[in-house]
């Protein structure tokens, strides 16, 4: 694409930052207790604050409430849509990109924040706006922009309840999708990885190298992990390292349900392993079922490519 | 041994903001607000302020708590490291500025948004290489990165060493609960809570449950601390410290000290302890009442271990028939402790265990505390002290 065509695009489409996509609109019905009970059993939410009487009774609010993920739900329009819709700042910006060769289209990300509490009764108004457009971005998908409306969601005194942030990429489609993968991927979250300095980082590039060391002192022989700069046996500054068996006995675990942290794959279980070696390693169970994992358990590690980014010991039941 | 520096310095001033789950103001709001409710307490002006002490962690400088109280000069500041194991180590460096004469009064203090701001039970993350970071680093990428899943490390393994069961955590968990309840200040005041709730709660990281785990809070805590001979001219009856210590153990590292020979156990907890007994003249039989750190409910129970109250192993047996309670041999956060009234750290920790030789907390036991215990958090370097009446 040329300078040009690309300042064509940019001075239409920049001037729909902060146009109204909707103005305040309150939903057709109020908040009601039939539509929360059929989205929570839809998405498996049974949190008695939603549905239970003489649980909530109790409870320090008094009342049900409406799940707060279901704030988008009340202004939905409904079958009607079917129908088609009155033009707005949203189709006509989508139509603006369409016209460009921006013909593609994919929904990234919903962000919401909640700041009040709803019950039945109440009434949910929906206001939107497009709030931001990203520069020009190539993507794996192709190369296009982000636009993001904001939602304002209000009850029937005007006070907000939440906001809804939704990201839609528009993007010119690839026709290669081969020629695709050499591009920026979208972001595919990862595990987090250490932070790498002085004492670390020949451990963590051994373990990209599909090795596990563990670090030795040259003076005495004494093995540590984690590494550290000296021994503190005998404060010899000098060391090597040695590569572990893998080979080792669990001294105890936990596994981890909540929260969930994006980029790690659940079930997730911890453990501090005894390595055959004498030295202690945290790191993943994996190959069995949570419930089977126990204290004592032996176990055998091999190193994986666990995401994109990242190799680590996976320890499996030996 | 270490230095004795009991009865050097005595509490004269408690003070807490609301406790809430938005503050809607900044932490250092929260801190000038806890630091003149305690001054108030004590019937002094920010003007006698001449030290402080708080968190590494804590957001508030010094010398903006000071500006915006209008404390004036401060001769002493001096921060205590390892979240919440600072919490007794601030009174700490109080008691031994004090007792060296480099301040005459100091407040110590901790304001935090912990749940509308930078909550704990996110995780650590390794944007930046500092050794800390590089020490979460070993358990980030295996997802190891919460309080919650560290403690259970712990835990599971002392539950296996022991055979203690859930029944005492639930009993820590509860009863602190129905101190809660009849708190007004706390999150909990006048929530009802048993055994099925507890049961039927999410699990975070097993065998930890919502339940064993503490609140996330905003809010602001502080205590005010001086010489006992300005405490005998001010407003409430002085609380002294006969004893106060802080102890990092052998191969200690902040929450996964996973590399000693047998893990499950508080080895800092310990040493503290005996320190804190020896400078005091007390045994765990003398202490009326306490203010255990309980970030999460088994850590309560090792601490009954770590100060003598039972074996190593017995916290489940002591606590099963009801010693934590009013009546019980040792009632323990009656003011409803982290699980149910607030996460101050700590903090408010120190205001309670002041209340109850006071005798004002919101839950006063029948009989005369003497001698109350307040500690700090486990599982990093750690500390505690034992209060009392002032002569």
């Amino acid at each position: 694409m040329t300078t040009d065509e690309q300042k064509a695009i940019e001075s239409e489409i920049y001037a729909f930052i902060g146009q109204e996509v909707y103005p305040p609109t309150p939903a057709a019905d109020d908040i009601n207790e039939a539509m929360i009970r059929q989205w929570a059993e839809i998405m498996g939410d049974n949190n008695p604050a939603y549905l239970d009487k003489d649980w909530t009774a109790n409870s320090f609010r008094g009342k049900t409430i409406s799940p707060p993920a279901m704030m988008y739900v009340w202004g939905q329009e409904g079958f009607q849509v079917t129908k088609g819709r009155a033009p707005n700042a949203m189709s006509n910006l989508v139509s603006v990109f369409d016209k460009h060769g921006y013909t593609g289209v994919l929904g990234t990300n919903v962000k919401q924040e909640y700041f009040k509490e709803v019950s039945p009764g109440d009434n949910v108004t929906i206001e939107m706006i497009i709030d931001n457009i990203s520069e020009r971005k190539t993507t794996g998908r192709g190369t296009g922009y982000f636009f993001e409306t904001l939602s304002t969601f209000t009850d029937q005194r005007g006070e907000k309840i939440g906001t809804q942030r939704f990201k839609v990429l528009k993007f010119i489609p690839q026709e290669q999708p081969s020629a695709a993968a050499t591009e920026d991927k979208l972001d595919v979250p990862t595990r987090i990885a250490s932070p790498r300095g002085h004492d670390n980082k020949w451990w963590w590039e051994a373990c990209d190298d599909g090795k596990v060391l563990i670090q030795r002192c040259k003076s005495c022989q004494t093995l540590r992990h984690p590494p550290r700069p000296m021994c503190g046996e005998c404060q010899s500054m000098e060391w090597d390292s040695i590569e572990s068996t893998l080979d080792g006995e669990i001294l105890s675990h936990t596994e981890i349900h909540h929260p969930k942290i994006p980029g790690y794959q659940y079930p997730l279980v911890c453990a501090v392993i005894k390595l055959a070696e004498g030295t202690n390693f945290v790191a993943n169970i994996i190959g069995c079922s949570p419930s089977e994992v126990h204290i004592g358990m032996k176990v055998k590690g091999v190193l994986e490519q666990v995401d994109e980014k990242t190799m680590l010991p996976q320890f499996y039941p030996a | 041994m270490i230095a004795n520096v009991k009865d050097k310095a005595v509490i004269v001033g408690i003070g807490n903001t609301t406790f809430s789950k938005d503050s809607g103001v900044s932490e250092l709001s929260l801190a000038v607000q806890a630091v003149k409710a305690a001054i108030d307490d004590a019937g002094l002006k920010p003007s006698d302020i001449d030290g402080m002490a708080t968190f590494t962690m804590d957001s508030n400088d010094e010398i903006e708590v000071a500006r915006a109280l209008g404390v004036g000069e401060l001769t002493f500041y001096g921060r205590s490291h390892y979240g919440g194991g600072a919490a007794t180590s601030c009174l700490h460096q109080a008691t031994m500025a004090i007792a060296t004469g480099m301040a005459e009064t100091v407040v110590v203090y901790r304001a935090l948004n912990g749940r509308s701001g930078h909550r704990f039970s996110g995780g650590v993350a390794g944007d930046i290489t500092t050794a800390d970071a590089i020490h979460w680093g070993w358990y980030m990428p295996y997802g190891l990165l919460t309080p919650a899943s560290w403690v259970a490390m712990f835990t599971q393994r002392w539950m296996h060493n022991t055979g203690v069961t859930k029944d005492a955590l639930f009993e820590v968990a509860h009863s602190t609960r129905v101190y809660g309840a009849n708190n007004p200040a706390a999150f909990f005041y006048g929530r009802n809570f048993d055994r099925a709730e507890y049961d039927a709660a999410r699990m975070i990281a097993d065998p930890l449950q919502l339940f064993d785990c503490c609140q996330e809070s905003d809010g602001g805590s502080a205590v005010i601390v001086t010489t006992p001979e300005r405490a005998r001219d001010l407003k409430q009856p002085g609380v002294s410290v006969l004893g106060v210590a802080q102890c990092a153990a052998d191969n200690q590292e902040q929450m996964t000290s996973f590399y000693r020979e047998e893990f499950a156990g508080i080895p800092e907890m310990e040493t503290a302890a005996k320190n804190v007994y020896a400078m005091s003249g007390l045994c765990a039989d003398d202490i009326d009442a306490a203010v255990i750190y309980d970030a999460f409910s088994p850590i309560v129970l090792w601490q009954l271990e770590a100060w003598g109250f039972c074996g190593y192993g017995e916290s489940g047996d002591f606590v099963k028939d009801g010693a934590l309670r009013t009546n019980g041999r040792l009632p323990t956060n009656t003011h409803g402790g982290q699980l149910s009234e607030a996460y101050i750290h700590g903090v408010n920790g120190i205001v309670e265990a002041t209340r109850l030789v006071r005798g004002t907390s919101a839950n006063q036991p029948e009989k005369t505390v003497n001698h109350a215990l307040v500690t700090s958090g486990v599982g990093i370097p750690t500390g505690g002290a034992i209060l009392g009446k002032m002569n």
